[in-house]
């Protein structure tokens, strides 16, 4: 009788130990699952899903306080992933947050009068420029977030559509129908 | 005898080479206009050197090589530079890239050319002026053969010329290897030389025997040692250079490893007769053998500058009524050229004119039935049904790990299937789709790190903030109680300070008397007229720059 209970009694401070050793060392620091939402989301952190940036919005979902839908940027595609990861069912866009083409600023930069505002204002720090000093776009860095253009106090911004180059040209997905026998 | 290897699969289309073999390679008249596309290889795009309204000669860089992996572009005749700007160019998406538009003069007035002894130069050297003349593979990769000839950290023990040939209807490799034997043959040995390779095997299908017949006899009279010229065997895609390695060295080449790692190398031997042209001669990559052939009246094979327009290349070949449209390449792994005005690049081996008859509209793609005869051909060893499967529902990740990127696109697969299906549109649509997202993956990545960064800069910036306004709080308060009175001790103080700060900046004057140069003193009158000679030079130079700069406004 007492040996056993001293068998149990040392078996669980031993895997007490080994659990409370664990929970220290593998300790994972706020919710793994919005880390891997964040993976997924196209990082414009352009705000339109009402969070200030990727992050939050992957944070808010891993949460289950927001839905899936509101990230137009990643396109249905990226809709797709987010209710597979969460095991939800799709939902399509709402009116008026339909994905737009793929844009990158552009500054006329003779109209530029060098206010730094949109440089306050771009999430990835992909304008260059001083105050007073005229402004240019990093073209190859910017998402494409429109952040930068209400700010602008002379309307100087404005997004311009990618254009399709050699380069970036992608493969049709290979069509053909069948057609009826007369 | 050399035992020979055999690779998987392979088809047996009809070859269809006999109509433009027989006759030999025709130099091209200059045609009208050149339209020279600065990106015609693998990497960087060249940068336009020229100017608009610049008259440039033949063999003149018009496009400087820029960064690691680029090659340069030269003028492929003498004339005027009308344009560079945006034009369609010889690519399946039919969009327009950056060319240098020349209309000749018709004098063809080279630049000067210099012949460089190979064997007395160093690699880099060489490699540098094979970058510079512009030379890359010719086989249809394009890819800049100088940074392929590079065996630093690999041992090359063979290097493979690829005279093989196996696609439909080309025949610009066979009518070379018969009538330029020789010139490839030392190429060759330049080549070795920059690999440190043992032997060259030199592999042509054997439905070339005259070809191959030309490059023994040329390799007898050129004394080339540790050469051998082999026949294989006519197997599409034979010529593929994974493919042709293994059947001469049975080597096969893993898949994501380089045939360098397994100590061979393979080239064209167009890329080794324009390698001895640029070393023996100075002459830089202009011009290429391109078989022009289907339906026209006069099949064969011209020289044709870079640039020359397809329609007039094609019309010197004879133009048939009923083409409706051009192939760039073979049957089996070209393109329809988006238009007949595209120039001729350095991938161009072959235009086929189509005709409804010759090439009839696909049949419709019937589903797939699983009949594995795909498999059975495929000269990779994949599954083309299976990345078939996975390409139409866009199930990429699976496709990836079924070795979609093994797929050499050789089209062996879409020949066979009996339901027709265009299998090797399915798998290129999966790979430039694959990279599509590799791309966006890694700028979101990007964008990440750059918004995180912004995020703790921003933090950073407002602690620093708060800090300084802490501190400035805490001087106003330190100062705030003012001494009523000033004693005669603190005005003692005051002036002892003055005083040391007098004495240190005393010292630090005298320091920098002591330190100052020195070699202005205590000169010899030779060294005193030297210099004088000097200023007197930059006076002029000054006075010279100024003249200059005065001289527009006059």
């Amino acid at each position: 009788m007492l040996t056993a209970i001293l068998v149990m009694s040392a078996l669980a401070i031993v895997l007490g130990a080994v659990l409370g050793y664990s929970a220290i060392k593998f300790h994972v620091e706020g919710n793994p699952l919005a880390g891997k939402i964040d993976a997924v989301l196209p990082q414009t952190q352009c705000g339109q899903c009402g969070y200030p940036g990727c992050r939050p919005y992957a944070e808010a979902l891993a949460e289950g306080t927001a839905e899936i839908n509101l990230c137009p940027p990643g396109g249905e595609e990226g809709t797709h992933k987010l209710a597979e990861l969460l095991g939800v069912d799709f939902k399509p866009f709402g009116a008026g947050a339909e994905p737009k083409p793929k844009a990158v600023a552009f500054i006329d930069e003779n109209t530029c009068i060098g206010c730094t505002l949109c440089i306050q204002a771009c999430p990835v720090d992909a304008i260059t420029g001083a105050a007073k000093q005229m402004h240019t776009i990093i073209a190859a860095e910017c998402t494409g977030c429109e952040l930068c253009v209400p700010p602008c106090p002379v309307d100087c911004i404005s997004m311009r559509a990618i254009e399709e180059k050699i380069t970036t040209w992608k493969r049709e997905y290979p069509v053909y129908t069948l057609q009826p026998v007369s | 005898m050399r035992t020979l290897h055999k690779f998987h699969g392979g088809a047996h289309p009809p070859t269809n080479k006999t109509q433009s073999s027989s006759k030999p390679i025709v130099q091209a008249a200059l045609p009208s206009r050149l339209v020279i596309p600065l990106h015609q290889h693998v990497g960087n795009i060249a940068q336009p050197a020229v100017q608009v309204g610049e008259r440039v000669l033949k063999g003149q860089v018009i496009g400087i090589a820029k960064g690691r992996l680029s090659s340069a572009v030269h003028a492929s005749t003498s004339g005027t530079v009308t344009a560079i700007d945006m034009t369609v160019v010889a690519h399946p998406s039919g969009l327009t890239d950056l060319c240098v538009t020349i209309i000749p003069d018709g004098k063809d007035e080279w630049i000067a050319r210099e012949s460089r002894d190979w064997r007395a130069m160093p690699h880099t050297e060489l490699r540098h002026l094979l970058r510079e003349a512009g030379v890359v593979g010719l086989g249809g990769a394009v890819f800049p053969s100088d940074m392929k000839l590079y065996s630093h950290k690999y041992k090359i023990t063979t290097l493979i010329l690829n005279g093989a040939e196996c696609e439909p209807y080309i025949t610009c490799d066979d009518r070379l290897m018969r009538e330029r034997a020789a010139e490839i043959l030392l190429g060759a040995e330049v080549m070795r030389n920059l690999l440190y390779a043992e032997e060259v095997l030199i592999g042509i299908e054997d439905n070339k025997p005259e070809a191959i017949e030309a490059m023994r006899a040329a390799m007898v009279a050129g004394k080339h040692e540790g050469m051998e010229v082999i026949a294989v065997p006519t197997v599409y895609p034979g010529g593929g250079a994974k493919q042709l390695t293994r059947v001469l060295t049975g080597i096969e080449v893993p898949s994501g490893v380089r045939s360098t790692d397994m100590g061979t190398q393979c080239f064209n031997v167009g890329t080794a007769y324009s390698v001895w042209r640029a070393v023996a001669h100075g002459e830089p990559l202009i011009s290429r053998i391109v078989t022009v052939t289907g339906n026209v009246s006069n099949p064969q094979n011209f020289e044709v500058p870079f640039g020359m327009p397809v329609d007039e290349l094609v019309a010197q070949a004879g133009n048939q009524p009923g083409t409706n449209g051009h192939i760039m390449g073979g049957p089996m792994m070209g393109f329809r050229l988006p238009s007949a005005q595209v120039g001729v690049i350095k991938a161009t081996n072959c235009i086929i004119a189509m005709s409804e008859a010759m090439f009839p509209p696909a049949p419709p793609a019937l589903p797939c039935i699983r009949c594995t005869r795909c498999a059975e051909a495929c000269p990779a060893d994949l599954q083309p049904q299976d990345l078939y499967w996975f390409s139409k529902s866009k199930n990429f990740g699976k496709a990836q790990t079924y070795n979609l990127f093994d797929c050499i696109e050789c089209g062996a697969c879409s020949y066979v299937c009996p339901s027709h299906i265009p299998l090797v549109q399915y798998f290129q649509f999966s790979k430039s789709e694959i990279h599509a997202r590799e791309h966006d993956k890694q700028s979101a990545d990007r964008a990440r790190e750059r918004h995180e960064y912004r995020e703790y800069r921003m933090e950073r910036e407002k602690l620093e903030k708060e800090e300084k306004l802490r501190a400035k709080e805490k001087a106003a308060q330190a100062a705030k109680p003012v001494p009523a009175s000033v004693t005669a001790d603190q005005i003692d103080a005051a002036t002892e300070a003055q005083r040391k700060i007098q004495a240190a900046l005393e010292q630090a004057q005298a320091q920098a008397a002591e330190t100052a140069s020195r070699n202005t003193e205590n000169l010899t009158p030779e060294q005193q007229a030297e210099i004088a000679e000097i200023e007197a030079r930059r006076a002029r130079i000054r006075e010279l720059a100024q003249s200059h700069v005065e001289q527009p406004k006059e």
